[in-house]
């Protein structure tokens, strides 16, 4: 009973950061329609800044400066190569973000080489204890800073102007100019927010008890994509249903693999992806997708 | 500047959707605070002028190919939308285009988006919104997807005068409603014109727009081929045979066609020959 405890308590931990992930993702697809195949370069990139930064300015700055840094990145990849061809295509849109992705994941792993680089955290590898069940605190500090990111994000999102703009920019692009909106400026706020999300999510994937940054933490992230599309890619709710989901069923069935062995091995892997087919065979516009809500 | 300069002068105006022109040389006046309507069928150019003078015609893939548009003597030639809103000029679009996953409060803060000003003034303008349309405040919370079609005019007029405009354009505000819930937003038109805000109002409700405006326009095939004080323009032969009286003989016609080609709508008549059957059998073979 405490190691299922313990794996689920992992769970939601992994899920949570899944889930900052794919709110970034649904983001920038909400305000742009642009489906953001460099997510996970973005989020190596403000890993990358955290991981060389640690040692001169402490971990906290570092963590600031990768946040920073990954939002930059983010805006910098919309006001150099997405405005560009705004009101393109959006299908050809998300292919120009997959050369993105090459150069940005090129760039990142010929620096990374074949180091592990350690982002400086505080936490080690130290554990907390509730009588029986032992959960590492990198898991604890992942959880309470994903839930707090993203309560700020989703309050910001219904209440302050920029969520407004947000919204009705996701829901018509051309009214929502007719309102006044800048169509351009929202799309670039929603490039830094992804960035910045991601660079957090950046640090969760690679502290304790993964050994640190290295090139394969982009394969980590991908699994966000399955967690951002099982819940519906449009649905702010969908992606945190679905990070969950995600984090939950790949932990259980890491934690049970020896169990599952008729499976194969490496079934923990596996498991985001085969939720997301399970999904999406049941309900094709994901959990939370897009249900027009329209008299007509 | 305002009791002197126009609140919208179109000089020349040529635009057009690619090869496409749908506007040709067209030039119209909208006096401060006067109610100017512009009439035309389907296909004319209205909703064409109206974006233009909105600069929201890349959105359709049209652009403007030469010509002037200014606003209190403003030229809005070459902004971007949102200079156009913070310059005074709101449109209402063709078929409300209201957010429909948004609550009715959101839409209306998603319109005062576009103009810069304090807590008062936005307040004020919500209170000036609500005093027009009461359902607003009452369905605050609901969805925008949820209203009724001339409830979801109204929010797309109510969102539009959020920004405060000097000039309101509208885009077939009766479209669609019910000839009772049209003469509530001609209503509403009047009472924000009678506030001080000049309006462009784009119809093919001919009777309702020449009823509102001081001034009209008839635009066909992209131009405009009449125009004079409303009043003159609904005494014309032109006008009331083409866009008043067409509506009665279109009426007319139609019953006298339903009643040849459906007999069964005629049923206190079963003497009546009924083509319909044969029909049927033409269609077996
Ligand atoms: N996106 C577009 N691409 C190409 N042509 C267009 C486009 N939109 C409109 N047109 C053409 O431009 C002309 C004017 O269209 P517009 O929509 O301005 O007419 P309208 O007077 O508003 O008609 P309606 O009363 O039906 O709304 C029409 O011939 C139309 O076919
Ligand atoms: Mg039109």
């Amino acid at each position: 009973m405490s190691t299922f405890a313990e794996f689920l308590i992992n769970g939601v931990s992994l899920g949570s950061i899944y889930a900052l992930i794919a709110l970034g993702f649904v983001v920038i697809f909400r305000a742009t329609e642009v489906v953001n195949f460099a997510h996970a370069s973005l989020l190596l990139a403000g890993g990358y800044v955290t991981a060389v930064l640690h040692d001169n300015l402490g971990f906290w700055f570092a963590l600031l400066a990768g946040v920073a840094g990954a939002a930059l990145v983010g805006a910098a990849v919309e006001f150099l190569v997405m405005r560009r061809h705004r009101g393109g295509d959006h299908s050809v849109l998300a292919i120009v973000t997959i050369g993105v992705d090459i150069l940005l994941a090129t760039e990142l792993t010929r620096r990374i080489g074949t180091d592990i680089l350690a982002l400086g955290d505080p936490w080690g590898d130290g554990v907390v204890t509730f009588g029986p069940v032992t959960v590492a605190q990198t898991r604890i500090a992942a959880l309470l800073a994903a839930a707090l990111l993203i309560t700020a994000f989703l309050l910001a999102f219904r209440y302050t102007s920029w969520g407004v703009a947000m919204r009705a920019a996701a829901e018509n692009q051309e009214t929502a100019a007719l309102m006044g909106i800048r169509l351009g400026r929202v799309s670039l706020g929603a490039w830094a927010v992804a960035g910045a999300l991601a660079a957090v999510a950046a640090l969760f994937l690679t502290v304790f008890p993964t050994p640190g940054l290295e090139r394969g933490t982009a394969l980590a992230a991908l699994k966000a994509f399955p967690a951002a599309i099982l819940g519906g890619l449009d649905s702010t709710t969908g992606a945190l249903v679905g990070g969950l989901l995600v984090g939950v069923t790949e932990s259980l069935a890491t934690g049970y693999q020896s169990d599952l062995a008729f499976l194969g091995r490496g079934i923990g892997d596996l498991a985001p992806y085969l939720v997301m087919v399970v999904v999406l065979l049941i309900r094709p516009a994901g959990l939370l997708g897009t249900k027009e809500l329209a008299r007509v | 500047m305002q009791g002197t300069e126009p609140a919208l002068q179109v000089t020349d105006l040529t635009a057009g959707y690619g090869p496409v022109h749908a506007l040709r040389r067209v030039s119209l006046t909208v006096p401060a605070g006067a109610v100017v309507t512009v009439l035309g069928g389907n296909g004319a150019g209205k909703s064409t002028l109206l974006r233009a003078v909105s600069r929201t015609l890349r959105f359709h893939g049209g652009a403007v190919v030469s010509g002037t548009v200014s606003c209190g003597g403003r030229p809005l030639d070459g902004l971007p939308p949102d200079r156009v809103v913070a310059a005074g000029v709101s449109q209402v679009p063709e078929g409300r285009q209201v957010f429909a996953r948004m609550t009715v409060e959101d839409n209306l803060r998603a319109g005062a988006l576009g103009r810069r000003a304090d807590r008062a003034a936005r307040a004020a303008a919500l209170r000036r919104v609500h005093a027009l349309f009461p359902v607003l405040a009452d369905r605050a919370r609901q969805p925008a997807g949820l209203l009724s079609g001339g409830e979801q005019q109204m929010l797309a007029v109510g969102r539009a005068l959020m920004a405060r405009p000097e000039l309101l354009l509208l885009d077939e505000p009766s479209l669609g409603l019910a000839p009772l819930m049209a003469a509530r937003i001609a209503d509403a038109i009047r009472e924000i014109n009678g506030q001080g805000t000049a309006v462009l109002l784009v119809e093919q409700n001919a009777a309702l727009a020449l009823r509102l405006a001081s001034r009209a326009y008839v635009l066909e095939v992209g131009e405009v081929t009449l125009a004079g004080p409303a009043a003159e323009l609904a005494a014309s032969d032109e006008v009331r045979r083409r866009y008043l009286g067409v509506v009665d003989e279109d009426a007319a016609a139609d019953a006298a066609r339903a009643r040849t080609e459906h007999p069964a709508l005629s049923r206190w008549d079963p003497a009546a020959p009924g083509p319909r059957p044969r029909d049927r059998r033409q269609e077996t073979r």
